[in-house]
């Protein structure tokens, strides 16, 4: 498989994949499955992916658990729209809740060690009540369910607070069984790209520092998330953006919705560590200085388990009204978790325990944690077709926290991240594998193309090794993320992000002027803090640029200026490309999304604020919906949703089958 | 630490060497710096990289003690980086790279090939005749209590820990450790795999397996997920013994 070309390895594989956590060793093992050779790129080992950070577990509409009778893929749909505060793609929503429980019930057989419903009585505690449910005898020993923000049911399958982690070591352990090569502790620096057609990327090994060309016919990026372009993030220090900047730098690759960032209500103060919202959904309270739960007065229908956009606009309006807790780092609110009681807590919270003890020296079950929101998920990412492809270059694929599939609008729910990760990687891995098997697939690889890009990368490193730049990577870092956080945050005013373009455009101009002191062409992590930050400028620019122009709130995207959500003028996506490298800013487009095909039309999201400026397709859509139900009244739920928004035929074979419950007929 | 006393000046002595570069040699570099309040070795070693000699080398990931990356010897012992306070350390700290694992540079080593070779020598998934169970039907049933015994069991992070605090790794180059054994005891537990004491005596009958521990027990003592290594092994040890006598 390996030749060489000059002082220029070139690899090559039919499918490669960048990145190791969840979204891309499932769909590496899809395409593995179906007789492709794969080879897996991996930052650092892939068992140590941001991945294994997901504590809280993964949303499948399972409906074993008698809190979660009742649920099915209709319900989550409908509390994954709403979440998203309409930005989702609804068919791309619909095929994931459809495989979701599909996914759940694959790890199983592969080892995930779900916690499972035990039959009889048990305590729960349920809006700061102890309370008694009683679990059914039928139910016992399947996969049970915890309470999670923005849902009806009890659909958040869990192990433990571990999920990710079991959930990482099961699909890791098969991609090994599988014998899919993972290159570890290597890093893609730019995509081979000819004609509008992707051929693979240019990879440097972060040991030795050689510099590989990866050529394959299809290339997956799947490299999580941005969080650390923000100064205050729960993101793993590897979740800088680098996958999305490449196929930025294409020119031809767009990224959608960059401005929808996501902030996690509980990070514990100041270290921002992530602790689970299944907190909450066991029952713990947020309390203010005066140990009064607040969240009743704001959100009286969901309380602390609204959506977490809403949850965390609520702490920060809270603060801002003098209600947070004084601290020698600033304000903060309390994480109440100790009526929950220390069996619980270090059964299935114990990570969480964990992290309080090592981090704050507090004990969870009898003390208070200090929380506040900090940077938590990128809902923007790779703009992607259904099938996971990049509509403007082909051959391009991503899937997990790295694309804008686009399945969580302007909102995530907590649980649909990691669930997203599997289920993605199942779909796209087989929409891969599909184009492999197609003509469309083949390519007329150019060697002294390959080399072209090979040796501008290999270029630009020498000249921040060489080229006497004054300027240091570390401090360009430091005031990106400060501008970030404190001009790109919760709450978004129009003078602020405009501060914040320009300040980022002058830290753009000036990492072109970076200069690296250590030498060493091997290992040398200046060297690659130097090249990351110019690739994550172009990152937050896409953010805070296209922030800065919609006028409008929506999801985690709050405009002080424009509080509302305006449907009539932005029920758009935002498309950003950057299709000249000398460029100061993204070239930004927008994408409609169409009412007239939506199955649950624009409304008010069941907290939150009420108020909305109407689509003016939205009556009619819903009239529509009304003679569809008459139409169908003694239908059941399936052809209903057949005849307002078909999505089975989207589905890979596979995957397009109604999925078994206790108690319900779905034959 | 309160705002009263004042803050420490904290001496860090860190073993340097990167194999790679022909100039390198190994040494003991001494970084001083202030202690700052709730301070972790993840904030003294990006403090360093970032004001002091950006050339550091070292591993964090999540900086939350959930992946394992950071595993070194502080002050001789093996343990977490990213989690380990300053406030429980003396005033001069000593940090060094894991000893077995093949060397990167600094305080960065290869534990990810390691733990690759290890899943690939010892078979570390679940071996089941019915690969492609149908995705659609209810899922297999199973006991809660089982399921959390198996988690016990699962909350392994690959660290390294347990080997560096191993005897009979330092002398074995092949020895498969604490995480080796306690992934099959983990997997024996698992009535989803269909392997016999039969099948996990041929992976770990034998010196390189569960006989080649020494009963020192530096592995329970250091690991930081607390595990139940000791008892692992031993139940481990009396199993492959009966499946050897058979």
């Amino acid at each position: 498989m390996r030749t060489r070309v000059g002082r220029m390895k070139i690899i090559h594989t039919d499918v490669l994949v960048i990145g190791g956590g969840l979204a891309g060793l499932r769909a590496a093992i899809a395409a593995k499955r179906r007789g492709h050779e794969v080879i897996t790129l991996s930052l650092v080992p892939p068992k140590r992916s941001h991945s294994a950070a997901a504590q809280g577990g993964m949303q499948a509409s399972l409906a074993n658990c008698i809190k979660g009778e009742g649920d099915n893929e209709d319900v989550h749909f409908e509390d994954t729209v709403r979440g998203s505060d309409w930005g989702a793609d609804q068919r791309v929503v619909r095929m994931f809740v459809n495989t979701s429980p599909k996914a759940v019930r694959e790890l199983a057989a592969w080892g995930v060690p779900w916690n499972r419903v035990r039959k009889g009585p048990r305590d729960v505690i349920i809006n700061g009540e102890r309370v008694e449910i009683v679990e059914k005898d039928e139910a016992h020993g399947l996969i049970t369910a915890r309470d999670f923000g923005g849902t009806k049911k009890w659909r958040t399958n869990y192990v433990s607070d571990g999920t990710g982690h079991s959930m990482l070591y099961a699909v890791s352990d098969q991609a090994i069984a599988a014998s899919i090569p993972v290159h570890q502790r290597v890093e893609a620096l730019s995509l081979i790209h000819e004609q509008g057609r992707c051929q693979g990327a240019i990879v440097r090994d972060l040991i030795t520092g050689e510099l590989r060309a990866y050529v394959a016919r299809a290339t997956c990026l799947a490299t999580g998330g941005f969080g650390r372009i923000y100064r205050v993030s729960t993101n793993a220090v590897i979740n800088e953006g680098i996958g999305a900047a490449i196929a930025l730098e294409t020119g031809i690759a767009t990224l959608g919705n960059m401005e929808a960032v996501q902030f996690h209500p509980t990070a514990i103060f100041p270290a921002g560590i992530l602790v689970t919202e299944g907190c909450r959904g066991d029952g713990g309270l947020l309390l203010d200085a005066d140990g009064h739960r607040f969240m009743p007065d704001y959100e009286p229908e969901k309380k602390e388990l609204a959506s977490r956009d809403v949850v965390s606009r609520r702490m920060e309006q809270h603060i801002m009204a003098g209600k947070g807790v004084e601290s020698r780092f600033g304000r903060h609110l309390w994480l109440d978790i100790r009526l929950l009681g220390r069996a619980h807590i270090e059964k299935n919270l114990r990570e969480v325990k964990e992290i309080c003890n090592y981090f704050l020296g507090v004990d969870p079950a009898e003390e208070l944690i200090p929380v506040r929101p900090a940077q938590h998920y990128s809902m923007g990412g790779v703009r992607t077709d259904h099938n996971g492809q990049s509509p403007t270059l082909a051959g391009l694929f991503a899937c997990g926290e790295a694309a804008c599939w686009d399945l969580h609008g302007f909102n995530r729910l907590g649980g649909n991240s990691v669930a997203e990760t599997v289920v993605a990687g199942m779909i796209v891995g087989e929409s891969i594998a599909d184009y492999c098997d197609s003509p469309a697939s083949e390519i007329c690889v150019d060697t002294a193309r390959v080399r072209g890009f090979w040796k501008q990368e290999h270029d630009a490193i020498r000249s921040m090794l060489d080229g006497g730049g004054r300027e240091s990577s570390v401090a360009i870092l430091r005031e990106m993320q400060d501008v970030m956080t404190d001009k790109v945050g919760i709450f978004r005013g129009p003078r602020r992000l405009e501060a914040a373009v320009d300040e980022l455009r002058e830290l753009l101009v000036r990492s072109r002027q970076i200069g690296v002191r250590t030498r060493s062409a091997g290992a040398n992590p200046e060297l690659v803090a130097a090249y990351r930050v110019r690739k994550m400028l172009k990152i937050a620019l896409c953010v805070a640029y296209g922030a800065l122009q919609r006028t409008e709130s929506r999801g985690a995207h709050y405009r002080e200026d424009y509080p509302r959500r305006d449907d009539r003028d932005w029920l758009k996506r935002t498309l950003a490309t950057w299709p000249d490298e000398d460029q100061q800013l993204p070239s930004l487009s927008y994408e409609d999304l169409d009412v007239m095909s939506m199955e649950l039309p624009p409304g008010w999201r069941g907290y939150g604020e009420r108020d909305h400026l109407e689509h003016p397709d939205t009556p009619q859509r819903l009239a529509e919906i009304e003679r569809v139900d008459e139409a169908h009244s003694g239908a059941d739920r399936f052809q209903r949703q057949e005849a307002l928004m078909p999505f089975r035929h989207l589905l890979p074979e596979r995957y397009a089958g109604r999925n078994e419950r206790l108690g319900e007929d779905t034959q | 630490m309160n705002d009263a006393t004042p803050a420490r000046r904290l001496k860090i002595n860190i073993l340097r060497y990167n194999p790679r570069a022909e100039d390198s040699v190994p040494r003991v570099e001494t970084f001083e710096l202030e202690e700052a309040a709730n301070m972790t070795l993840f904030m003294v070693l990006n403090e360093i990289r970032e004001t002091l000699d950006p050339s550091l080398e070292f591993d964090f990931v999540c900086r939350a003690g959930i992946c394992g990356s950071c595993a070194m010897m502080i002050d001789g012992r093996p343990g977490l980086a990213c989690r380990t306070l300053t406030k429980d350390l003396a005033d001069v700290i000593s940090l060094a790279p894991l000893p077995v694992f093949e060397l990167i540079a600094d305080l960065s080593v290869n534990t990810g090939n390691w733990m690759r070779g290890m899943s690939e020598r010892l078979a570390t998934w679940i071996h089941a005749n019915d690969a492609s169970p149908d995705l659609d039907a209810l899922e297999s049933r199973m006991e809660p209590a089982l399921a959390e015994e198996i988690y016990e069991l699962e909350r392994c992070i690959e660290c390294g820990c347990c080997l560096a605090a191993c005897g009979t790794a330092h002398m074995r180059e092949d020895f498969v450790g604490a995480v080796g054994l306690n992934k099959l005891a983990r997997f024996r537990l698992d009535p989803r795999d269909e392997r016999e004491d039969d099948d996990y005596y041929e992976l770990i009958g034998n010196d390189e397996g569960v006989f080649g521990c020494m009963s020192l027990l530096g592995c329970n003592d250091f690991c930081p997920k607390d595990l139940p290594l000791q008892t692992q092994i031993a139940f481990m040890r009396r199993k492959m013994l009966g499946a050897g006598l058979k």
